[in-house]
């Protein structure tokens, strides 16, 4: 189980402190998908790196399993357990997709096991594996690419920044019956930032985060009731003033 | 012939593909040819006029292997000349590189000045890896020279890499591209510490449908310094890239030079260099994977190198 305990961060931003995120405190329990929305600049993907420990806490405590990780380097928390894909993931120069896969899995993969690695996020496996994981690949396939490097070991709690962002159609419902399956499981925990309807109503939870606070979290259904109807007030107010709506 | 065990381990880092004293090889070591053995279309010439060897390799021969590998274990200065005569339709990778073991203090030098002359529809793979070893403080120095001539439709594959070890070098490339020849050329360097290396390299697109690919990486660490200058000149119609990336770390100094001539209308030239530290999105991304800084470092360094 994740407790997150008080969790703020400021940063100094012309001379100011700023806070990014304010007492943010939540659970995650064992075999639990919770999903985080809410408009963009909330403070999600600052949420998500607190955890993976790539920032570090103005204050605030992090626990996963009942043991307190908010020291841990990032090499610390994914040994204890916890992985982490990326909104917009690095391209690595020279190292082949096979490499990264086995990397992040922690011992030498076989080709088999790539194949089915690659295809469960939509990729033709065999046209993949030997190829370098650089600036010859699109968008969506180096997106595609990150999200295997997590499903390649088993963890306590996946993190998936944005996993819909830059993915296709075809890949993405192939994507949300991986989930689906990891979910049905039990057996990993699971963090999903996403603004994805169908992403949002996988969860079994939901946590709205806005201005770098909590603003509601609660079982989906509730959750989901509101965010929807929230929408439809944002269309009618859009509607009515000519401004934008946020988030999805 | 047996080997020391120092030969043999300088040849197993060398020499990628495997050192083995059978079908066609040359062992130069400590300015000397130790052992020599011909294939049945690869024969292996000593030369009488000045140290090296010649290399004739016939058209009929077939993903063939030949390795002309030099180890130096012994200080002073080596300058060997070895030419290959590779006729039309050979199909043949060489195998070559220099690896010095230096425990001396005085200067242990290899200059290898090699000359390609490649015939029509042929497809060689030359493979060149350098590397130094050893607790002598005696400078251990390097200075290939290539000159490569592709005749028409040849296709021609330089991989060359200087592993590590190497205090100095300065490289020396010049090849020219006859009708439909292509080029290939992959460097790769990594230079510590006070070590320095210089690589310039010139192509000549004489003919009409000549292709050139190049592409440097390098490592500067310490406070080495690199220098690389690949020279393109489009003389017909025909296509050319170079790309030089480097990653800099601590206190190295390196430039990249890339230039690229069209003396022809048609002449398609592009050249790229970027030179920069370890991104940190990497370094991040890899230790996700547990794994520390430092080996994520490592792992990208030994990735970018490859």
């Amino acid at each position: 189980m994740l407790q997150v305990e008080h969790l703020s961060y400021d940063v100094l931003e012309e001379g100011k402190q700023s806070e990014i995120l304010n007492d943010v405190s939540f659970t995650v329990n064992d075999g639990e998908m919770l999903v985080i929305t809410g408009p963009n600049g909330g403070g999600k993907s600052t949420l998500a790196k607190l955890l993976m420990g790539i920032n570090k806490p103005s204050s605030g405590k992090i626990l996963l399993n009942g043991e307190d990780i908010t020291e841990y380097t990032i090499d610390e928390r994914a040994k204890a357990g916890i992985g982490f894909a990326f909104q917009q993931p690095p391209r690595f120069k020279g190292m082949t997709v096979r490499r990264l896969l086995s990397l992040a899995a922690g011992h030498s993969l076989d080709e088999k096991t790539c194949c089915n690695l690659l295809s469960s996020v939509g990729l033709c496996a065999m046209e993949y594996i030997d190829r370098e994981a650089d600036a010859t690949l699109s968008g969506g396939e180096i997106k595609r690419i990150e999200i295997a490097t997590v499903l390649a070991k088993q963890h306590k709690l996946c993190i998936f920044d944005e996993p819909e962002a830059g993915i296709d159609l075809w890949s993405f419902s192939m994507l949300i019956k991986r989930f689906e399956q990891i979910h049905k499981e039990k057996q990993e925990s699971m963090i999903l930032i996403s603004h994805q309807e169908r992403i949002i109503r996988m969860a079994d939870r939901i946590m709205v985060i806005s201005d770098g606070k909590v603003e509601s979290i609660g079982a989906a259904e509730e959750i989901t009731l509101k965010l929807f109807n929230q929408e439809v007030d944002s269309c009618e107010c859009r509607r009515q003033k000519g401004g934008e709506l946020y988030g999805a | 012939m047996e080997l020391n065990k120092v030969t043999e381990d300088v040849l197993k880092v060398i020499d990628s593909y495997g050192f083995r004293q059978e079908g066609a090889y040359n062992l130069r070591l400590n300015g000397m040819a130790v052992c020599h053995g011909d294939s049945r279309h690869i024969k292996i010439v000593p030369k009488e006029d000045k140290p090296g060897i010649d290399i004739h390799i016939s058209g009929e021969t077939k993903e063939e292997q030949v390795h002309i590998p030099v180890v130096m274990s012994q200080e002073g200065v080596d300058i060997v000349y070895n030419d290959f005569y590779i006729e039309d339709g050979a199909d043949v990778t060489i195998v070559a590189g220099c690896g010095i073991h230096g425990e001396g203090c005085s200067e242990t030098r290899h200059d290898g000045i090699h000359t390609f002359h490649v015939g029509k529809n042929a497809n060689v793979k030359y493979v060149e890896n350098h590397y130094a070893e050893g607790n002598g403080t005696g400078s251990k120095v390097l200075n290939p020279v290539t000159k490569i001539y592709v005749g028409e439709n040849s296709v021609f594959t330089l991989e060359t890499t200087q592993i590590k070890g190497v205090d100095s070098t300065e490289r020396e490339n010049y090849i020219e591209l006859a009708e439909n020849a292509k080029l290939f050329v992959t460097e790769k360097l990594m230079t510590d510490a006070e070590q320095t290396a210089v690589s310039n390299m010139e192509v000549e697109l004489n003919g009409e449908n000549s292709s050139a690919r190049i592409v440097s990486r390098s490592v500067g660490k310490g406070t080495s310094s690199q220098v690389f200058h690949p020279r393109a000149i489009g003389n017909n119609l025909c296509h050319a890239h170079i790309q030089c990336d480097s990653i800099i770390m601590e206190h190295a100094e390196i430039s990249s030079i890339p230039e690229i001539d069209a003396k022809h209308v048609d002449a398609q030239i592009i050249h790229e260099a970027a030179i920069g530290r370890i991104n940190d999105e990497q370094l991040v991304k890899l230790r996700t994977f547990g794994l520390t800084e430092e080996e994520a470092e490592s792992v990208i360094i030994e990735s970018f190198l490859k």
